[in-house]
């Protein structure tokens, strides 16, 4: 049996864009149900040198300055295995990586 | 003519800084990895234009780059530093246990014959080594599992392997020194590992001839000597005759011997070079002047160097691995300071000017001489 393909769009952080040397927003090909976990799956897959970047290489836990938002949600403390929003699965909306704001 | 090319880590980023041979007139390239922390950059010996960095930040992590080029175009290579098996712990700050984490990679060292061949010196303190070009990192996991590896503990910047210095005569014996536990030895390639620390009196230590527990903050050696060893400890200069068996030490007249870098004329190897810091509670030059001091005797007897260094209102740093000798016939000597300066001398030492004035704080200082 064979799952629905969707095209997930997702925008790095510029330190991230820089690195995988990509534009501020990026398209994945996730299976359903779209979760953290698969986009991120098939982001690192996509971009190898994104691997511990944005989780641990061995824990795969987020790493801890980092956020995950989408429709206006934050999704960061929410389990990878759950689905995301209908309008992120569906390619209107993105998920957005975000950097804590640090600095003086 | 030769070539001579600087390689700067800096807090921001990274730069490379070329010159011909005589060293007056700098091209400065960069910044390269902007934004990012660079903590080390160094070219392999076995072939110049292979280039490894450490490019790390507290929000993304740890990536090493490569260069083919001599730093013209870089690749991100392998990232994933674990600890071979169960990480177990180390003391924390306040004498508690507290398990292995990898945080940042302090010091690349290629190997002296195979540009593929690199070590990697971490915090929390550990060597890791990559036969592929750093696309894998596996653990010489016998340094960490020494006996005294469960009472090391962090110095105030974190437990961090930042010495790594190889033998050109015998493959099998390697260096490194770790703050805050101290130096140690191989003489099997990484598998068993020896604490060197004899000698090394440290008064923040509950025993201060204990056998680890000093903060070693750099080593140098001359590669015709191998078995002679230079130290700059957290204070106090030291010197090794036999291989780190026993260290006795050198500070001598300096004003102050705290400090963090130490090197080697590339000639003379009787000649060091410091630059002596206030204290560990002001890390900055006595009476705000920068002073490079330089000793020809391996030690005791040292002279200050200050021809085209600021002698009032100076209050910078200059950290562990942020200065190098290049190999031209009048040794040139190289340092970067916190206040983003990376001064040169083309008479080992005798006169100094700025090559730049203005970079983000210099972590770390590499030079190579081409041909």
């Amino acid at each position: 049996m064979s799952c629905a393909i969707r095209r997930v769009r997702v925008i790095l952080p510029y330190h991230l864009r820089t690195l995988a040397q990509v534009g501020a927003e990026v398209e994945l090909e996730v299976g359903e149900p779209v979760t953290v976990r698969r986009v991120l799956d098939s982001l690192e897959g996509r971009y190898p040198m994104l691997r511990g970047t944005i989780r641990d290489h061995a824990t795969q836990e987020r790493r801890p300055f980092l956020r995950f938002f989408a429709c206006e949600q934050d999704l960061s403390h929410d389990p990878p295995d759950a689905p995301l929003p209908d309008a992120l699965a569906a390619g209107k909306e993105p998920l957005l990586i975000i950097g804590a704001i640090a600095g003086g | 003519m030769s070539t001579v090319r600087v390689l700067v880590g800096t807090r921001k980023g990274a730069f490379i800084l070329t010159s011909d041979g005589m060293r007056k007139n700098w091209q400065v390239s960069g910044p390269l990895f902007t934004g990012w922390e660079i903590y080390h950059l160094k070219g392999s010996p076995a072939d110049p234009n292979r280039l490894y960095a450490s490019q790390s930040s507290g929000w993304f992590g740890q990536q090493i780059q490569r260069s083919e080029d001599g730093g013209a175009n870089w690749t991100p290579v392998g990232n994933k530093f674990a600890y071979e098996g169960v990480p177990g712990t180390h003391q924390w700050y306040d004498g508690t246990p507290h398990p292995w984490e990898f945080k940042r990679v302090w010091h690349l060292e290629p190997s002296l014959a195979d540009p593929d061949l690199v070590y990697a010196g971490v915090e929390d303190a550990a060597l890791f080594k990559s036969s592929d070009g750093g696309a894998t990192w596996s653990e010489l996991a016998g340094l960490r599992g020494h006996d005294s590896g469960p009472h090391w503990q962090p110095g105030a910047g974190g437990m961090c392997l930042h010495t790594i210095i190889l033998d050109p005569g015998n493959a099998e014996r390697m260096y490194i020194a770790i703050s805050a536990a101290g130096a140690f030895r191989t003489d099997d390639g990484g598998k068993s590992w020896k604490a060197i620390n004899k000698g090394l009196v440290s008064n923040f230590i509950p025993n201060s001839t204990a056998e680890v527990g000093h903060c070693v903050h750099h080593v140098a050696m001359h590669r015709e000597r191998p078995g002679v060893l230079f130290m700059q400890k957290h204070w106090d200069v030291m010197r090794s005759d036999d291989a780190g068996e026993s260290w006795r030490e050198v500070s001598g007249n300096l004003p102050t011997d705290f400090g963090f870098v130490i090197d080697v004329h590339a000639h003379e190897p009787e000649t060091l070079y410091v630059v002596p810091i206030k204290s560990d509670s002001e890390h900055f030059p006595p009476e705000g002047k920068l002073r490079v001091y330089r000793s020809r005797t391996g030690g005791n007897e040292w002279e200050a160097l200050t021809k085209g260094l600021p002698q009032k209102d100076c209050y910078v740093n200059v950290l562990r691995d942020a200065m190098a000798v290049d190999s031209l016939d009048t040794c040139g000597v190289y340092f970067g300071t916190t206040g983003g300066q990376v001064y040169a001398s083309a008479n080992a030492g005798d006169n100094w000017t700025p090559i730049v004035r203005d970079l983000p704080a210099v972590l770390s200082v590499e030079v190579q001489t081409l041909p």
